[in-house]
C-alpha cells in the first residue's frame, strides 16, 4: 500500500482525532441535556444538576480541542519538518495518560460531589478548583501540565532540528503559548478581583490569543496543501492574520476587566483594542476565500476545503461580529454575564476551533485510513451535508441565545422597573425551547458526521 | 494582496507588533497591581471572607450562577446578592434547599454548616463592595 503520508510517525495523530471525535459527542450530549434544563428546570436532579452538565460540556470541548490541536501538530510538524518525531512511542503513551486523566475528571464530576472531588484530590493543599473552566482536580491540571511537556518535547524536537517553515514555527508558537499561560490556573488569590484578572490570561490570552496562532497555521497548512498555491503567499497572509491577532487580542484582554474592579483605565483600552479584534478574523476570512478562488488545482476533498472556507467565515460571524456586538464598555455594561455572552460564546468556539480542528481531520483522515487524499464522493456527501446540519444549527442556536440576551438586558438591566433573574427566565422559555430543538438538529448532524467515516468505499472493492 | 507588501515585511509586523504589545500589556499590568488596592477592598479581606471564597469554589457556585457577571447564566448574579437579599436571607435560602418544585430550576443542598454559611456570606459582602465602576447596573444585577 502506497501511503500518502510520508513519516511514519504522523500516525500517531489518527488515535488524537478518534478521540477527539468521540469526546465532542459526549459534549454535545451534555449541552443537549443543558438546553433540557434550562426549560424542564428539574430535569436529571438531582442526578446530574445544571452545574456538573455544564462542567463536563466545557471541560470536554477543551479537551477535545486539545486532542484536535496535538493530533494536527503530530500530523503537520513532521510533514512540514521533513523528519520523523523522535519518539511517536512517547506521543502514544502521552495519549492514554491524556486520555484516561480526562475521563476520569469526567467520571469524577458525575459521580463524585464536587466538594468531596476536592477534598479527595489535594484542593486543600493547592486550592485551583471551582473557577470557570479550570473546574479540574489538581491531579488532572498537573497531568495535563506533563502531556504538554511531554508533547512540546516531540513537537519542538522536530521543528528545530529539521526545515523550519512559517506554518511549523507558528504553530509551536502558538502550542508553547498555550503550554505557558495554563500555568496561570495554579494561581488561585484569596483576592478575588487578583484571581479573576490573572485567570483571563489563561481563558482570554487562550481563545483570543495564542490559540489564534494555533487556528492559522492549521488553516495556513490547509490551503498549502488543498490548493496547490504558493507557500510564500500563504506565509505572507498568515503572518498578517497572526499579527492582527496578537496586537489586537493582547490588549483587548482589558474587555474583560470591565468590571471585576480593575482600573477605569481599562475600559477605554479595552473598548479599542477589542473593537479592532474582528481584524484578524476578516483577514482570514478574506484569505481562505482568496486562495480557493486562485486555486492552482482542484483538490478531490470538498469536504475539507468546505471545513477550511466554513471556519473562517464563521470565526469571523462568531468572534468577530458577535464579540464586537458587546465588547464596547458602554454596551457591554447592560449585556455583560446575558445570553449575550453565551450566544457568542457559541458560535465563536464553534467557528474558529471545532471547524478548524474538523477540517484537519477531514484533510487528514482519509490518508491515515490509507483512503487516498481523500474519501469517496459518497463519503464526502454525507461529511457535507453534516456540515450544513452543524453549521446552520449553531447560526440558529446563536440567533435564539441573541434573542433572549436582548430580551434579558431589556428586562432586567436596561428597564426602569427592573424585574428579578427568575422571573426574566420564565419570559424567555419559547425562546430556549426553539434552541433546544436546534441543539438536537445539531446533534444529528453530529451523528451523521460520525457515520460519514463508516461510508464503504466502494473505490477499493473494485 | 499587493506585490509591494512583502513576507519579511509582514513577518516583522509581527514579531514587532507582538513584542511591543506584550511589553505593554506588562507594564498596564504592573500598574494595575499597584493601585489595586484602592479599588480591590482588601483591607477587609480576613479568614472568613477568605474560607467563604474556597466553600464558594468547592462547592462549584460558578457553575450556575455569575459572581460580578462571570460564571454560568443559569442562576441569579450574586456579586450583589448581599446588598439585594441581605446574609440572614442567603443563609435561609441554602438551607432551604431544594425546593423540588416540579418543573422549576433546582439548586442542590450544600449541606453548609452554620459557620461555612457565615462564611460564605461574609465573601458575598465582601464582593459586593468591590470598586465594580458601578456595575450591575440595578441591583437585580
Amino acid at each position: 500500500m502506497n501511503a500518502l503520508y510520508k513519516f511514519q510517525s504522523q500516525r500517531v495523530a489518527k488515535p488524537y482525532f478518534i478521540a477527539a471525535i468521540g469526546l465532542f459527542v459526549g459534549q454535545i450530549l451534555f449541552g443537549v441535556i443543558l438546553g433540557l434544563q434550562y426549560v424542564i428546570g428539574d430535569f436529571l436532579f438531582p442526578y446530574i444538576p445544571f452545574n456538573v452538565a455544564r462542567m463536563v460540556h466545557t471541560n470536554l470541548l477543551i479537551v477535545w480541542l486539545l486532542f484536535g490541536f496535538m493530533g494536527a501538530a503530530y500530523y503537520i510538524v513532521p510533514e512540514e519538518s521533513q523528519r520523523d518525531l523522535p519518539s511517536p512511542k512517547f506521543a502514544l503513551l502521552l495519549f492514554w495518560v491524556f486520555l484516561i486523566a480526562g475521563a476520569l475528571t469526567i467520571l469524577g464530576y458525575l459521580f463524585v460531589p464536587y466538594s468531596r472531588l476536592a477534598e479527595l484530590t489535594g484542593n486543600n493543599l493547592l486550592p485551583t478548583m471551582g473557577r470557570e473552566f479550570l473546574e479540574q482536580p489538581l491531579w488532572t491540571k498537573l497531568g495535563i501540565v506533563i502531556v504538554a511537556l511531554g508533547f512540546l518535547y516531540n513537537i519542538g524536537l522536530t521543528v528545530l532540528a529539521g526545515r523550519k517553515t512559517v506554518v511549523n514555527v507558528v504553530l509551536l508558537t502558538g502550542l508553547i503559548g498555550l503550554a505557558v499561560m495554563f500555568l496561570f490556573a495554579f494561581y488561585n488569590p484569596d483576592n478575588l478581583v487578583k484571581d479573576k484578572f490573572y485567570w483571563w490570561w489563561v481563558v482570554h490570552l487562550w481563545v483570543e490569543g495564542v490559540w489564534e496562532l494555533i487556528l492559522g497555521s492549521i488553516l495556513a497548512y490547509v490551503m498549502i496543501k488543498t490548493t496547490g498555491i504558493d507557500r510564500e503567499i500563504i506565509d505572507k497572509w498568515l503572518y498578517l492574520i497572526i499579527a492582527m491577532a496578537l496586537i489586537t487580542g493582547i490588549i483587548g484582554t482589558g474587555h474583560h476587566y470591565y468590571w471585576i474592579g480593575a482600573p477605569g483605565y481599562w475600559l477605554w483600552l479595552g473598548s479599542i483594542f477589542s473593537a479592532l479584534e474582528p481584524l484578524p478574523f476578516f483577514f482570514m476570512t478574506m484569505f481562505a476565500l482568496t486562495m480557493v478562488n486562485q486555486r492552482r488545482r482542484d483538490h478531490p476533498n470538498k469536504a475539507t476545503v468546505l471545513w477550511a472556507c466554513g471556519s473562517a467565515v464563521m470565526a469571523f460571524l462568531g468572534a468577530g461580529v458577535w464579540g464586537f456586538m458587546h465588547t464596547l464598555a458602554p454596551v457591554n455594561y447592560y449585556t455583560h454575564g446575558t445570553q449575550i455572552t453565551a450566544a457568542h460564546g457559541h458560535m465563536a468556539f464553534y467557528g474558529a476551533y471545532v471547524m478548524i480542528v474538523l477540517a484537519i481531520i477531514s484533510y487528514a483522515m482519509p490518508i491515515l485510513r490509507g483512503r487516498g487524499e481523500a474519501n469517496s464522493p459518497a463519503a464526502q456527501k454525507v461529511e457535507m451535508t453534516s456540515f450544513w446540519l452543524m453549521t446552520i444549527s449553531m447560526v440558529v442556536i446563536t440567533l435564539f441565545l441573541t434573542a433572549a440576551g436582548v430580551r434579558q438586558v431589556w428586562l432586567q438591566r436596561v428597564s426602569e422597573t427592573p424585574m428579578a433573574f427568575m422571573a426574566v427566565q420564565e419570559k424567555l422559555q419559547m425562546i430556549y425551547w426553539g434552541r433546544e430543538v436546534f441543539g438536537i438538529v445539531f446533534m444529528i448532524g453530529l451523528i451523521l458526521y460520525v457515520g460519514s467515516f463508516f461510508v464503504a468505499d466502494k473505490r477499493n472493492q473494485v | 494582496m499587493p506585490e509591494s507588501f512583502t513576507k519579511s515585511m509582514a513577518r516583522n509586523i509581527y514579531i514587532g507588533g507582538s513584542v511591543f504589545f506584550i511589553l505593554f500589556f506588562l507594564g498596564l499590568t504592573y500598574h494595575t497591581e499597584k493601585v489595586l488596592p484602592e479599588r480591590d477592598n482588601r483591607v477587609n479581606i480576613n479568614e472568613q471572607v477568605a474560607l467563604g471564597k474556597h466553600i464558594w469554589e468547592v462547592n462549584n457556585c460558578i457553575g450556575c450562577h455569575t459572581l460580578l457577571g462571570e460564571g454560568a447564566y443559569y442562576a441569579p448574579e450574586l456579586g450583589n446578592v448581599y446588598q439585594r437579599r441581605g446574609g440572614e436571607f442567603i443563609k435561609a435560602w441554602m438551607k432551604a434547599m431544594p425546593t423540588n418544585a416540579p418543573g422549576r430550576r433546582q439548586m442542590p443542598n450544600f449541606n453548609l454548616d452554620e459557620n461555612q454559611l457565615d462564611a460564605l456570606v461574609e465573601f458575598l459582602k465582601w464582593t459586593g463592595e468591590i470598586n465594580t465602576s458601578n456595575w450591575p447596573p440595578n441591583i437585580e444585577g
